[in-house]
């Protein structure tokens, strides 16, 4: 198991410099001119000094090699510069520096991580909280009506965009329902928002419930879909009928033989899931004005800024490729049959 | 004299999916309603007397009526008609999408699973597009070529080839990878080397022997190819880097009635619960094809 994890780490290297240089080569070799929005008035040869500053004139692989340098050599040591106060000597280099605010492309990711891990990591757990349940009795009591219920349900997480639910419930609880109801809830998310006693908890708490069950719709369908397909495979294994047969209560057969054998396809695909959740975010970050990291690479994809623009999708890249890894190792460590050596 | 005991004359293997496809009502109500869409918005502007770049500036905002089933937006402009003309270009951009993934996506299958050789450089390249952040990339791949696409093709053309070839070359992968192990499964049957005994070569092997019997996962992997591709064009839309805003798609519309919500919230129902019907619509089909389409469902 662990010279597969060596292994699986080792192939990830090549994987993400691929990806990291597709992105990049689709980024540079656009027509898109990062001194195209300067005003006109700017004379050709001092745009071409900007340009110059910008390094956009360098050889593409210069520039390919000066930003992997940034981003996997220079950020790491200055995060832990900042984290433990050591001095790895980065004072006097460049960093990489976004062309709309002229501040480190690192730092303005860590200013909108937050906002984002807390909408989308309460929208997962919440989202699978419920799909789990739902799977398990949907699989045990197949074509009941509550196994048709969820199955519409999650036909309808599948269907219904998140533009649209997003919009739908603003539309129901913000704009429909008056202002001073019980039931009324805010549909800009407040993110300079500070929890300090339980007035202001309450209101986090209203805020945060329309963006994370909109986004919560889609996890519980996918995975309460992925449950119930599981469950089903193992409700019909002979050592089920084994448990029964030993006379184990209903009960212990189905919570804990079942469940427990059922839970390993599904624990990978929970991980497989979470980054793509980080792109579904960008919509629904969107719809309710969360100024997270989706909002930043519209605006930037907007703005042509390109060192953001790229680290940012390389960013999402990297969340790919490492729960990809750790999907395949949970599923070797939970499944001896399929551990790989 | 007849024999009553003859088996039942010989038929088509395709009415055999249908008689299963009609016992799924889902299906069968979803493939009524997305026919019912497509006749819609094919005939229906046509038939339908206002323009949906009509600007009658003095009958804006107004709700639903006899003259206008959905009512008019800011302009005036008549909603039934830019619904409809809308719809037009969300399953033009759906279906094409669909269609070239699709078909890159079989391909890519069936050269994999078909030769060796290919094998592992087409299903590594598979993988490493699987690990693209798609709704990043489709952003700014849409953002970085619209402008030069769009000097060459107009405003529309542009966009629209942009749109589909975006689409089509982010999303193959699922359909590759599928075919790709059904191929690998088939290549190993009695009636594939009883072919290839008598001299079959590859091409008419593969378009002979192969791709006839991987036709059921393609055919379900297209209605699901569908339904991604249009929600991925609305949402494009949505977030203003779709077609221009005097070109209605279903995404546009809703992203424009957004700016009215608090006024008019009725005007988002209208391109929202078209998207969303049409998916459910789609997704439902899928579901009665996969179970239509296999054999061990069908036999019972």
């Amino acid at each position: 198991m662990f010279t597969f994890t060596i292994r699986r780490l080792i192939l990830t290297v090549p994987t993400l410099l691929f990806i990291s240089f597709v992105i990049f080569m689709i980024v540079k070799l656009s027509p898109s001119d990062p001194t195209g929005n300067l005003p006109l008035t700017i004379p050709s040869e001092v745009r071409e000094q900007i340009r110059e500053a910008l390094g956009v004139n360098k050889p593409l692989i210069v520039q390919y090699g000066l930003w992997l340098k940034q981003f996997f050599w220079l950020e790491p040591r200055i995060y832990l510069e900042h984290a433990f106060g050591w001095d790895m000597g980065t004072a006097g280099e460049v960093r990489l520096i976004s062309y709309q605010t002229r501040s480190p492309v690192m730092e303005l990711i860590m200013q909108r991580m937050p906002q984002t891990l807390m909408v989308v990591g309460t929208a997962y757990l919440v989202g699978t909280l419920i799909a789990l349940p739902i799977g398990i009795i949907s699989a045990y009591k197949q074509y009941s009506v509550f196994d048709q219920l969820g199955t519409l349900v999650s036909m309808i997480g599948f269907s219904v965009p998140p533009f649209f639910s997003g919009v739908l419930v603003i539309v129901l609880f913000s704009v429909m329902i008056p202002s001073d109801s019980f039931f009324w809830l805010p549909s800009i998310y407040d993110t300079t928002h500070e929890v300090t006693d339980w007035e202001s908890f309450k209101y986090q708490f209203r805020q945060m419930i329309m963006p994370v069950m909109v986004l919560a719709l889609q996890i519980t369908a996918q995975i309460s879909r992925f449950t119930r397909a599981s469950m089903l495979d193992n409700l019909n294994q002979d050592y089920v009928r084994t448990a029964r047969a030993k006379g184990l209560k209903e009960q212990t057969v189905v919570l804990v033989h079942v469940l427990r054998n059922s839970m390993i396809p599904v624990v990978t695909v929970i991980a497989l899931g979470i980054p793509s959740i980080f792109g579904g975010a960008i919509i629904t970050e969107q719809v309710f004005k969360v100024n997270g990291l989706g909002q930043l690479l519209i605006i930037a994809i907007q703005g042509g800024d390109v060192p953001t623009v790229q680290t940012l999708t390389f960013i999402f890249a990297i969340l790919i490729v490492l729960f990809n890894l750790i999907a395949d190792v949970l599923y070797g460590i939970l499944d001896p049959r399929i551990r790989y050596d | 004299m007849t024999d009553t005991t003859q088996a039942p004359a010989p038929r088509n293997q395709w009415w055999d999916v249908w008689d299963q496809y009609k016992t799924h009502k889902g299906a069968l109500v979803g493939a009524v309603f997305f026919l019912t869409i497509i006749l819609a918005v094919i005939f229906g502007p046509w038939l339908w007397g206002i323009d949906a770049t009509h600007i009658d500036i003095r009958a804006r905002n107004q709700g639903p009526s006899m003259a206008h089933p959905m009512g008019t937006d800011q302009l005036g402009r008549d909603t039934f008609a830019r619904m409809m003309a809308g719809g037009r270009v969300s399953l033009a951009v759906g279906l094409t999408a669909m269609a070239l993934a699709l078909g890159l996506g079989t391909l890519v299958g069936v050269l994999a699973g078909y030769f060796k050789k290919l094998d592992g450089v087409l299903m590594r390249t598979t993988d490493l597009f699987l690990a693209l952040p798609l709704l990043p990339l489709l952003l700014v791949i849409i953002m970085l070529f619209r402008d030069k696409l769009n000097a060459a093709f107009g405003p529309e053309g542009g966009i629209f080839i942009l749109m589909v070839a975006a689409i089509g070359a982010t999303s193959w992968m699922q359909t590759a990878r599928i075919v790709r192990g059904d191929v690998l499964a088939i290549k190993e049957r009695e009636f594939v080397l009883a072919a290839r005994s008598i001299g079959t070569p590859n091409r008419r092997m593969i378009t002979r022997h192969v791709l006839p019997n991987v036709m059921s996962p393609i055919m379900v992997s297209a209605t699901l190819g569908i339904a991604n591709a249009i929600i991925t064009e609305s949402a494009l839309s949505f977030l203003g880097l779709g077609f221009p805003p005097d070109f209605p798609t279903w995404g546009r519309l809703l992203f424009d009635s957004v700016d009215y919500l608090q006024q008019y919230p009725e005007r988002v129902m209208w391109p929202g619960l078209a998207i969303s019907l049409t998916v459910l619509s789609v997704n439902y089909m899928g579901d009665g094809l996969r179970d239509a389409l296999d054999p061990k469902i069908r036999g019972r």
